[in-house]
C-alpha cells in the first residue's frame, strides 16, 4: 500500500496556503511535517483526509484493495480536538469509536492501559486532565485497525513520559506496516521518519497563479 | 450504527443533554394558553389540538441546532464524514436524526396528552392529536437535520434554522392538525390527511438526511 501526493495544492478561503507538495510513502514509512505557524500544516492533513477539497493535484491511496478504496477510509484523522464527549465516560467513547469505526483491534481496556489510562475507564472524559485527554484520544487510534494515522500536533499537553510512549507507539505501528502523517513543532522522536518542511521554497501568497 | 444511536440517546438523557429542556417548554407554551385565552372550555376544546401541535412544534426547534453543532465542536463530526466509506452519510444523519426524536420529542409526544387535559380536549381528539403528532414529529426532526447541517458552522445558529425550517414545516403542521380535528368533528376526514401526514414523514425521511450529508459533506473547513 502506498499514499501518494502529487503538485498538491491547498487553499482556505480562497487563498492558496501551499502548492507543488508531492510526497509517497511505502509501507512502514512516516512522514514528518515541520513547519512555522500558518504555513500550512493541519490544511495539508486535512486536505490528505478529503475534509478539504484539493485545490489541485492529487492525493491518492493505492494498493488499499476492497477494505481502503479511498484515503479516508485508509485513515485514522487526529486533529487539534480529540472527537471524545465530556458527558461520557473514557470507556464508552473508546467503546463507541471502537464500534463505529470497526476492524477492532485493542480492547478499550487494553487500549487505555497502552497509553497509560489503566483503570480511570469509568470517568467521565471531562474530568481529566489535558494530558489524559490527549493519551484517550490517542487510545482511539490503537482500539480500530487503521493503516494511515494522520496525526495533528498529537503530543500537545503530553509530558515527557507520554511522549515517549507515543513515540514507541508510532514507531510499533510503522513495523507492522502502518504509515504516518504526522504535522508538529516538537520532534517526535521518529527514527528514520521523512521530512517536509512548509512554508520554505513557496511561491509568497498571491503571486500563485 | 446502533453505537451511534445508544451515544446520542445516553448524550440527550445525561446533564447537559436537551431531553429535558424541550418537554418544559412544551409546557410552559400550553400552561399559558388557558390563562391568556381565558375559561372559555368549550373554546380551549376547540384550539386544542392545533394549539399542542403548535406547542410541540416550537419545542422541536428548541434543541435542533445542538444536532451537529456539539459534534463539530469537539471534533466527532469529521470523523462521522471520514466514515463515509463504511457507514454513508446520510444514514449516520438518519440515524442521528431518528436518536434526537427519540431522546428530545418522544418525551414530548408521551407529555402531549397529559397537557390536552389542561385544553379541556375529549380522550378520543387526545388519543388522536398523540398519534398525529407520533406520526408527524419525525418530518419535523427530518427537515431539521437538513437546516441544522446548513447552519452548523454558524456560532448563533439556532436562529437561522428556525427560521429555515419553519416554513418547511407548515404542511407537516396543517396536515397533523386536519387529522386531529378529522377524529372528532364529524364531517371531516381523518384517515385521508392523517396517510397525506406519514407520507409526507417518509418522503422527508429520505430527503432530509440526504441533503443533511451533502451539506455537512461540502461544509467542512
Amino acid at each position: 500500500m502506498r499514499l501518494i501526493a502529487e503538485n498538491l495544492g491547498g487553499e482556505r478561503g480562497g487563498d492558496t496556503v501551499f502548492s507543488d507538495i508531492g510526497f509517497a510513502l511505502e509501507e512502514g514509512q512516516a512522514l514528518v511535517v515541520t513547519g512555522p505557524n500558518g504555513s500550512g500544516k493541519s490544511t495539508l492533513l486535512r486536505v490528505i483526509a478529503g475534509l478539504l477539497p484539493v485545490a489541485e493535484g492529487s492525493v491518492k491511496i493505492e494498493g488499499g484493495g476492497e477494505a481502503f478504496p479511498s484515503v479516508a477510509s485508509a485513515c485514522h484523522y487526529l486533529g487539534h480536538q480529540n472527537a471524545m464527549k465530556p458527558a461520557l465516560s473514557v470507556a464508552e467513547n473508546l467503546r463507541f469509536w471502537r464500534d463505529f469505526n470497526g476492524d477492532g483491534q485493542l480492547g478499550v481496556e487494553e487500549g487505555l492501559e497502552t497509553v497509560g489510562l489503566g483503570g480511570i475507564g469509568h470517568l467521565p472524559f471531562g474530568y481529566l486532565s489535558t494530558g489524559q485527554r490527549r493519551r484517550a484520544a490517542i487510545a482511539k487510534l490503537l482500539v480500530s485497525h487503521r493503516p494511515l494515522w494522520l496525526v495533528d500536533e498529537p503530543t500537545a499537553g503530553l509530558d515527557k513520559a507520554s511522549e515517549g510512549r507515543f513515540a514507541g507507539l508510532m514507531a510499533r505501528h510503522c513495523a507492522e506496516g502502518g504509515m504516518i502523517v504526522a504535522a508538529t513543532h516538537l520532534p517526535l522522536g521518529l527514527d528514520g521518519a521523512k521530512g517536509l518542511v512548509m512554508g520554505e521554497l513557496l511561491p509568497q501568497q498571491g503571486t500563485a497563479s | 450504527m446502533w453505537a451511534l444511536f445508544l451515544r446520542d440517546i445516553r448524550l440527550n438523557i445525561r446533564a447537559g443533554g436537551g431531553a429535558l429542556t424541550g418537554v418544559i417548554f412544551f409546557l410552559a407554551v400550553i400552561a399559558t394558553i388557558p390563562f391568556g385565552v381565558g375559561p372559555d372550555l368549550k373554546l380551549l376544546a376547540r384550539i386544542g389540538p392545533a394549539i399542542l401541535w403548535i406547542g410541540a412544534l416550537l419545542s422541536c426547534l428548541l434543541g435542533l441546532d445542538r444536532l451537529f453543532q456539539a459534534d463539530r465542536e469537539d471534533g466527532s463530526l469529521d470523523l462521522l464524514v471520514l466514515g463515509n466509506d463504511r457507514h454513508m452519510l446520510a444514514l449516520t444523519v438518519l440515524t442521528k436524526c431518528l436518536a434526537h426524536w427519540a431522546g428530545s420529542v418522544l418525551p414530548l409526544v408521551i407529555a402531549a396528552p397529559l397537557l390536552g387535559l389542561l385544553m379541556n380536549m375529549e380522550p378520543l381528539g387526545i388519543g388522536a392529536t398523540a398519534l398525529t403528532l407520533l406520526v408527524g414529529t419525525p418530518a419535523i426532526t427530518f427537515i431539521g437535520a437538513a437546516g441544522a447541517a446548513v447552519a452548523v458552522a454558524l456560532p448563533r445558529g439556532g436562529l437561522l434554522i428556525s427560521v429555515l425550517v419553519l416554513p418547511l414545516t407548515i404542511p407537516v403542521l396543517i396536515f397533523g392538525v386536519s387529522a386531529s380535528y378529522g377524529a372528532t368533528a364529524n364531517p371531516d376526514p381523518f384517515l385521508q390527511p392523517f396517510l397525506i401526514l406519514a407520507a409526507l414523514t417518509l418522503f422527508l425521511a429520505v430527503l432530509g438526511p440526504v441533503s443533511a450529508a451533502l451539506a455537512l459533506r461540502h461544509g467542512t473547513d
